[in-house]
């Protein structure tokens, strides 16, 4: 064998255990999100983020709080005034530099719907931006449930559905029920229209995620932007180095 | 300039003269064979990371709050609200799942090389209680950000000690301090993760890296330089094969840790979650001791040794054997160098049998990874359709846990019975690149 046959021999094996690791650990995190449609959410897109926000604060803030975010910050990285923010987002009084913290109070909410809604901050985190987004589109009509609403995602859910004007009314089509079991939902039939369109819909929704997944970690806004710059720094001075170790190693024989 | 250091030089020179000398001994004249390839990377990626982990730890502890009420806010103030808070933090938890990776790599590079083998078993001893102490420096550290899956990872792995006859719940209720994972061991967790084990850590890398140049690095040939013919172009009496630590391997290391910062990097900026694998879904939920997770497992670097515990049974009316094994998965690498009695150190001029087992021996251990993590029960149903995911699941764990202990036992009969057809080892190194 030549050296070079040599040297391809002792590193095809690393090589491949490491790609078939990363091939791996990915095909399981897709296997993870359970076969849910793909959200199709940037946080990079800043026109969505604030039509997101502005959905959460007209739909979402009256029960759910964003306890980790800050006003301000919001209006900074939405590229929002404090004026604008102030009036057309914050409902509830609180100073600009304050979490958004909604005014249910929770012993009363939890007497309402079994439980006190969750803080949405870390929501996308916890659950997958998919996750939230189908949850989103998948509120149909139950009048056995307390509130009068079920969901497909996340069944007997004690949430009522707040987006219900703009998407309409879902109701659900029944498969027929294996004996002893109870009956599946077959799937969802927009029975009576909303204001917007189900493409529409489906627009709003993906900004609303979209918020919520800024919300879940602004970071994320600036940490894409600044690695590049840190890989690109960090393959020039890999390649210094290896420069430098071919110079020195000039010598071994 | 070049007069004043030479005379801060002097002036240490002659109070402290035995200071030149040791950072020769370690450094300019520490010899290392000449043949090192890509898995001699790993030990000083591993010292790297430890440094990382040191100084972002430190940053860190300024904003957490080591608190049942405090710490999970804190984690999310430091992600937020402090500068570069969210950096320091994806450093840490990433340097944590990296340390694994090349810990692991490290010691998968010992034993295909025999590394562990007369000189050096006690610089594997210490290699082994490093990558001990590590477990449990990163079991506490796991905990500190208290999310649900903290509580639940340390309630699940706490109780592991109640399996223990006659004491084990007193032991439990001692180590937790509470009935339940609470402000008490969060406390205590937090002392042990910033103080006693780092400082245990640091005392035992320099240990492992004195008694590795006692008796000088093994190379991938499994040859001893020191043994060799005498005399390189700064020693008349060192070894031929050496070369000088630095700037040889200093200069290459720089190399490694350029491609390996730019895996990090990677991470850190665009997945610092991994995908739920460094930072897991449910640890975004604050610690409840009334929402168990709907699958409770730990991170990926204990999850073969989870999976040992799983599988295997109780019996005699106890659960301790389960404990026992997943204790017994490490012992048996610290005995490593007893187990294996072959005098060819390197993997290659050693006899097939000790390939096919040591690849086997990998294989049991992404097996029982993949069994620890959950992967097994979700691809089962997946590709076998209707079948019992349960009986199916164990018998996978059990065969693999019998492959991860068949392979000292293979490799104690293979080596002491003579079984073992090596191949003529060389005299010098062959390669290098």
């Amino acid at each position: 064998m030549t050296k070079r046959q040599l040297l391809m021999k002792r590193y095809i094996f690393p090589v491949a255990l490491a790609l078939s690791l990363l091939v791996g650990s990915i095909s399981v995190q897709a296997s993870e999100e359970g076969g849910l449609p793909a959200a199709g959410t940037n946080v990079h897109d800043q026109a969505s983020l604030q039509r997101g926000a502005k959905l959460y604060f007209n739909y979402c803030v009256g029960c759910h709080s964003l306890k980790y975010m800050r006003y301000e910050r919001i209006a900074a990285d939405l590229g929002l005034s404090e004026q604008e923010v102030m009036q057309n987002l914050n409902f509830t009084g609180a100073k600009f530099g304050e979490p958004v913290i909604s005014h249910m109070p929770e012993a009363s909410a939890a007497a309402w719907f079994g439980k006190a809604p969750p803080d949405l901050s870390l929501e996308v985190r916890a659950k997958g931006a998919d996750w939230v987004n189908a949850y989103l589109n998948s509120f149909y009509l139950d009048p056995s449930r307390p509130v009068g609403w079920n969901n497909t995602v996340f069944p007997n859910a004690s949430m009522p559905f707040p987006l219900w004007e703009l998407q309409g009314l879902q109701t659900a089509e029944m498969k027929p029920a294996k004996p002893g079991e109870d009956a599946q939902v077959e799937k969802l039939v927009l029975s009576h229209p909303g204001k917007l369109t189900p493409a529409q819909f489906q627009q709003a929704t993906r900004d609303l995620t979209s918020f919520l997944e800024y919300a879940s970690e602004p970071a994320a806004l600036e940490r894409h932007a600044y690695g590049v710059w840190v890989l690109l720094f960090l393959a020039f001075f890999t390649l210094l180095a290896y420069m430098l170790k071919k110079e020195y190693w000039k010598d071994v024989h | 300039m070049a007069n004043v250091f030479t005379s801060i030089g002097d002036w240490v020179n002659e109070r402290a003269p035995g200071m030149a000398p040791m950072y020769r001994a370690h450094m300019t004249e520490y010899y290392a064979p000449k043949n090192f390839n890509l898995w001699y990377y790993f030990g000083s990626l591993a010292l790297l990371v430890l440094i990382n982990q040191i100084v972002t730890g430190i940053f860190l502890t300024m904003n957490y709050n080591p608190s049942a009420a405090g710490a999970f806010n804190s984690v999310e103030y430091i992600m937020r609200d402090v500068e570069w808070g969210w950096l320091i933090r994806y450093m840490h938890s990433t340097g944590a799942s990296l340390f694994f990776v090349v810990v692991f790599l490290h010691m998968f590079r010992g034993i295909m090389y025999g590394s562990y083998k007369k000189p050096r078993e006690l610089v594997w001893l210490l290699g082994m209680l490093i990558f001990l102490v590590l477990m449990a420096e990163a079991f506490m550290g796991y905990v500190l950000p208290w999310g649900n899956m903290s509580f639940w990872g340390a309630k699940v792995i706490i109780s592991l000690f109640g399996t223990i006859p006659y004491i084990g719940d007193t032991l439990v209720e001692w180590i937790m301090g509470d009935f339940l994972p609470a402000d008490a061991t969060l406390n205590r967790f937090f002392a042990l993760h910033v103080i006693a084990l780092p400082i245990v850590l640091l005392l035992l890398v320099v240990l492992h890296i004195a008694a590795l140049h006692e008796v000088g690095s093994n190379n991938p040939d499994g040859v001893e330089i020191k043994k060799g013919p005498k005399g390189n172009r700064w020693d008349a009496l060192k070894p031929a094969d050496g070369i000088p630590f630095h700037p040889y391997y200093t200069v290459k290391d720089l190399v490694g840790v350029g491609f390996f910062l730019m895996i990090a990097a990677f991470i850190i900026f665009f997945a610092p979650t991994f995908g739920g694998w460094f930072l897991e879904h449910d640890n975004f939920i604050p610690a409840n001791n009334l929402a168990t997770p709907s699958h409770i497992k730990p991170v990926w670097y204990f999850t073969p040794f989870y999976a040992i515990v799983r599988m295997i049974p109780s019996f005699l009316g106890s659960a301790v054997w389960g404990v026992l094994a997943m204790f017994g998965a490490i012992a048996v690498l610290f005995a490593l160098p007893w187990f294996d009695r072959g005098k060819v150190k390197s993997i290659r001029y050693r006899g097939t049998g000790f390939k096919v087992g040591l690849g086997l021996f990998v294989l049991s251990f992404f097996a029982l990874g993949a069994v620890g993590a959950g992967i097994t029960a979700e691809v089962i149903p997946v590709w076998f359709g209707d079948v019992d995911v349960t009986f199916w699941e164990n018998l996978f764990g059990r065969v693999m846990t019998l492959v991860y202990f068949g392979f000292f036992a293979f490799l104690w009969a293979y080596t002491y019975f003579g079984w073992e057809k090596t191949k003529p080892v060389p005299e010098r190194v062959t390669t290098h690149d």
